[in-house]
């Protein structure tokens, strides 16, 4: 049982992670990766509603009609949401002001809703729960490499701290300023897809369609 | 997709959907009511750097200002005069606005900005030069923008007939439209503009932002109204006649 857990917590990271196999949450990552410490928060803040809202929604899923199964799930994502919106302005309230819609549209995060449909209405709370940080870890997980990258060549620096000295201030880097515009994350998450793909080719998916070799030619 | 079938019966659905709408309404609001002194410590906090942040704009034209340095005075809008009586640092305008016998409500023609109600008090700041006469006017202005509340200091030479910072400091704009009222490079446009022509009307004129046509609107009819007879106009008479 405790290698069963394990195996949910971890098989998000990279074996079945949310953006790169599953392909959800992309809108996100492209908005919020343009520095570490905006990627750091957000991680945290899905990965809270994830665990959340899964136990959440594991613990009434016997007593959930089927017609209203999906507004109930988005009451309680949403409820959540704002829950992890108010901390964010309490403690955290200047990279919560640049973080600003992002946080509020957690509620329409693909990743969120599709655990809690595909996995928490089928399975235990603390299953449940596992799963939901294993998905928010791994999009973190995601997250922070393309930030790492974004902010690292964009800015020359990681989590603020420069490490590169920009021309502008007398140093020898240039910063790459496409970097820091959203065209980057979808490069970057091309290429890392494009890796883990290439070290596990089962995660490559079937061509839909083949094309049909003459043969009269 | 369930592991067992639950009851679609409608008394079951509403039972469960008023039970969770219950559940989810009580933990939002206690939590929203809990962490509500952080979040106002945080506006407060943010409202005085961008108090600070005007001196930074007036030092890097070469008044060297410090924060220490700022007068705190409450203004009596209906008259101009200062009322001696009330303390600048417990005067709670934005409180004020909304209480009946410490506001007044605007007549609908004069309501450039839609707000409504203003306080009949406000707290301005005063910068004095060496000698001991204002150089500095820094008023609260407040509107409505595109789909928010904005809230801002706007200084004055001491004139008043130029601007010299325009800082918002609450803003509920949209992202990376509106909100680019606090962006600096659309500040940075402020300081050196006229505020009244040579006839002492308000006559302003500024860049709007692509975009964010509502907001720029906003902008400029709050600066109207709190420059006009109904908002700081007493006011500003009685510093251009040596009053302040």
């Amino acid at each position: 049982m405790v290698s069963e857990n394990w195996k949910t917590l971890t098989r998000p990271l990279l074996d079945e992670n949310p953006i790169t196999l599953q392909i959800l949450g992309i809108c996100s990552a492209l908005a919020v990766t343009t520095s570490l410490d905006t990627a750091l928060v957000m991680t945290i803040a899905v990965t809270a509603v994830l665990a959340l809202s899964g136990g959440a929604i594991s613990l009434v899923r016997h007593h959930l009609p089927h017609a209203i199964r999906i507004i109930v799930q988005i009451t309680i994502i949403a409820s959540l949401v704002i829950i992890v919106d108010l901390v964010l302005k309490a403690f955290f309230f200047e990279i919560g002001q640049r973080l600003s819609v992002f946080v509020g549209l957690i509620v329409t995060n693909c990743i969120v809703l599709g655990r809690a449909e595909g996995f928490a209405m089928r399975n235990g709370v603390v299953t449940s729960m596992l799963d939901g940080i294993g998905n928010g870890l791994g999009y973190g997980l995601i997250l922070m490499l393309v930030g790492g990258v974004r902010e690292f060549f964009g800015r020359g620096s990681l989590f603020g701290k420069q490490f590169l000295i920009p021309v502008s201030q007398g140093g020898g880097f240039e910063p790459l300023h496409i970097m820091l515009l959203p065209p980057s994350a979808f490069f970057i998450i091309a290429g890392i897809i494009w890796y883990i793909r290439r070290k596990r080719p089962a995660q490559v998916e079937k061509p839909e369609f083949q094309i049909q070799v003459d043969e009269k030619s | 997709m369930v592991d067992e079938v639950v009851s679609d019966r409608p008394s079951k659905v509403l039972q469960v959907a008023l039970g969770i709408a219950l559940v989810c309404a009580l933990l939002v609001s206690f939590t929203a009511v809990t962490l509500r002194p952080y979040y106002i410590a945080n506006l407060e906090a943010e409202r005085m750097a961008r108090l600070a942040s005007i001196l930074d704009a007036l030092n890097e034209s070469g008044q060297a200002k410090r924060f220490d340095d700022i007068e705190a005075r409450v203004v009596n809008l209906e008259t101009g005069a200062y009322a001696e009586k009330l303390d600048p640092a417990t005067y709670d305008a934005r409180r004020a606005a909304n209480d009946p016998n410490a506001s007044v409500a605007i007549p609908a023609e004069l309501d450039l900005s839609g707000i409504k109600r203003r306080a009949s008090h406000a707290v301005v700041y005063l910068l004095r030069k060496g000698d001991g006469t204002v150089d500095v006017i820094i008023l609260p202005v407040r509107g409505v923008g595109y789909q928010s509340a904005l809230y801002a200091y706007l200084a004055l030479s001491a004139d008043t007939r130029e601007i010299l910072a325009l800082k918002f400091y609450e803003q509920g704009e949209t992202p990376g439209l509106g909100s680019q009222i606090q962006n600096p490079r659309w500040e940075s446009q402020w300081p050196g503009k006229q505020a009244l022509d040579s006839e002492g009307k308000v006559s302003i004129r500024f860049d709007a932002i692509s975009g964010a046509t509502r907001t720029s609107i906003g902008v400029d009819r709050l600066l109207k109204f709190w420059l006009g007879d109904f908002g700081f106009g007493p006011y500003l008479n009685r510093v251009r006649a040596g009053e302040g």
